[in-house]
């Protein structure tokens, strides 16, 4: 018990911090682009559709340190791009919580996108039209129409980024690194501290990440749970 | 003025090459599934488009392949019902009504019937009124899944009409119903649609339906406009056999003209004399199975003797399926008999042949 006492007095909540900042604004940046994807996606003929849905779901499959691999070739401050936007607008990748936010946003996408672009091409095509010769725009459409008729689907994607980006590791360590009060995520530390030996710490942090993920897992089921009151089930 | 299409277009193996003008309020179109009449609508509404041609509607155009116009659907302001009817599943019922109030250009739907100095309706106030005048108060906050198959179609129809577009289209509106509602709500249809002065065209495979419906119809076939015209008149008077068998025409056999006023009707074995005179060209006849007159005794003229091959009892109507004396191998004759005919016909035997109406024969071109 007093290790515990011990062990929660001297503990930096740090790593708390900036895995939940990087997992929310990487949900964000990736909810947005994923439904954006998705829509242009589904548009396309079919042999487009499975070129460039390929590339997208790609960081998906291949293993993140891949992925680390090729953000580090562009935005390493010793390549083209990375030294352009450190010297133009003063922006660094590597090493720092856009690392984090970039390895995890790259890593998460994918799901965001899938999910909305199986929700989308569910929705039944008349909806659509339907709203056209209603007058609506078709932004209108998008966003009043097919996001929340394909809700269910793009609430799991949601979850699903949410959950990956918190968790990202792999790509995470290779570009932003793990700088204490910086970069410096729960997995991350986890990984440290195991290699420390020091498996209570590592435990802690380990219940810490299997509570926020059950709980916003919950919480999203929660909410669309009372949308799919409507939906038959089988 | 009225609808004026003219266009062409190829998807997949199918061509829909269709062209017809009409200034009806109510126009059918009547044909099989896949024949080509929803796409026809879609194109009016602009969510297909044409490969060729115009598309007209009270001389504005909406598409014209050569002045290279095609109009946004959001710019065509008609009405479209689906048949699924397609209302916004998260929309609650006032939603879905006020859907199509917010576009910009329909500000103009907003101001009140008939005198233009009146005031401006709110967007509120219109959709309260469709729902008075579609019987759906109390339904504010429904959601379309909470609601009964007849409902939802008056939501969908509400949902049009609360923008006064200058052309509704109804596609199958009836096929997502149970045979019970449809009657009743076919009815109710045209009574709404009553006071709307703009044209309607109505979809559809039912001839019932389109018969009730429209004052107007045109029959299509793989494409293209197999038969246009009054509506009274084609069921009368289909002048084809094509045309005949669309409109519900059960008996419709080979006939040989043999002079002005005689017809030889191989299949039945019967030669029949009408008084009118009868075009040279006609070389079949069609006679609608409500049609025959059941006779007993003496075979007299323009009488089929026949012998029961079948008999089919529904609720309210027995069918009987027949084979013309001496010819087995015919077609079968199809003689339906309403409830009341039924009865009598039970407490007398059988009759002996079936007499043919001169005013129910249909004379056919092949």
């Amino acid at each position: 018990m007093d290790t515990i006492i011990e062990l929660m007095e001297t503990l930096d909540w740090s790593p708390l911090i900036i895995s939940l900042k990087t997992g929310v604004v990487a949900t964000i940046i990736s909810f947005f682009l994923g439904l954006f994807a998705a829509r242009k996606v589904i548009k396309l003929p079919y042999q487009w559709k499975a070129v460039i849905d390929g590339l997208l779901t790609l960081p998906m499959v291949l293993p993140p340190t891949v992925a680390g691999f090729f953000l580090l070739l562009i935005f390493s401050r010793r390549r083209p791009i990375g030294i352009y936007l450190n010297d133009t607008f003063d922006i660094q990748v590597v090493q720092t919580w856009l690392g984090c936010i970039l390895a995890a946003t790259v890593i998460a996408f994918p799901l965001m996108y899938r999910n909305a672009r199986a929700a989308f091409e569910q929705i039944d095509a008349n909806l659509v039209y339907a709203g056209r010769t209603l007058g609506m725009t078709d932004m209108r459409i998008f966003w009043r129409i097919v996001v929340p008729t394909a809700g269910p689907g793009i609430a799991s994607g949601t979850i699903l980024t949410f959950a990956r980006a918190m968790g990202e590791y792999g790509a995470t360590s290779m570009v932003a690194g793990n700088i204490p009060g910086k970069t410096g995520t729960v997995s991350q530390r986890i990984a440290m501290v195991i290699q420390d030996g020091d498996y209570l710490t590592a435990g802690f942090w380990v219940v810490v990440i299997l509570l926020i993920s059950f709980i916003v897992i919950f919480l999203i089921n929660l909410l669309t749970g009372r949308n799919m009151k409507n939906i038959r089930r089988w | 003025m009225g609808i004026a299409v003219d266009i062409n277009k190829r998807l997949g193996d199918f061509t829909l090459d269709i062209r017809f003008e009409s200034e009806a309020k109510r126009i059918g179109i009547l044909g099989a599934s896949g024949c080509g009449k929803s796409l026809t609508l879609k194109c009016i509404a602009g969510i297909e488009r044409p490969d060729r041609g115009r598309i007209l509607l009270d001389g504005k155009t909406f598409f014209d392949s050569e002045g290279k116009v095609n109009g946004k659907p959001q710019k065509r302001n008609v009405g479209y019902m689906f048949q699924n009817y397609a209302l916004f599943p998260t929309m609650t019922v006032e939603e879905n009504i006020a859907a199509g109030l917010h576009a910009p250009g329909r500000r103009s739907a907003l101001r009140g019937k008939g005198d233009s100095a009146g005031k401006t309706e709110s967007v509120k106030e219109r959709v309260r009124e469709m729902m008075e005048r579609f019987r759906l108060q109390g339904l504010e906050k429904h959601l379309p899944g909470q609601l009964s198959g007849g409902q939802q179609q008056r939501v969908a129809l509400a949902r049009i009409m609360a923008y006064r577009p200058d052309l509704i289209m109804l596609d199958e509106p009836f096929s997502a119903l149970d045979q019970h509602l449809k009657e009743r709500l076919q009815h109710e249809m045209m009574e709404m649609l009553e006071d709307y002065r703009g044209q309607v065209i109505m979809v559809s495979h039912s001839r019932d339906e389109i018969y009730r419906f429209s004052e107007e119809l045109l029959i299509m076939d793989d494409g293209r406009v197999m038969a246009r015209g009054e509506t009274r008149r084609l069921f009368d008077d289909p002048g084809n056999t094509a045309v005949a068998r669309v409109t519900g025409c059960k008996n419709i056999t080979a006939a040989k003209r043999l002079d002005a006023h005689t017809l030889e009707i191989p299949d039945w074995g019967l030669r029949l004399r009408l008084r009118q005179e009868i075009p040279g060209d006609i070389d079949a006849i069609g006679y609608r199975a409500h049609r025959f007159e059941p006779v007993w005794g003496e075979e007299e003229e323009n009488c089929i003797p026949f012998s029961v091959a079948g008999v089919d009892e529904l609720p309210f109507e027995r069918r009987y399926y027949l084979v013309p004396a001496g010819n087995e191998k015919a077609e079968r004759i199809c003689w339906f008999i309403q409830d009341n005919e039924r009865q009598q016909m039970d407490r007398r035997p059988r009759p002996d042949c079936l007499r043919l109406r001169e005013e129910a024969v249909m004379l056919l071109r092949r």
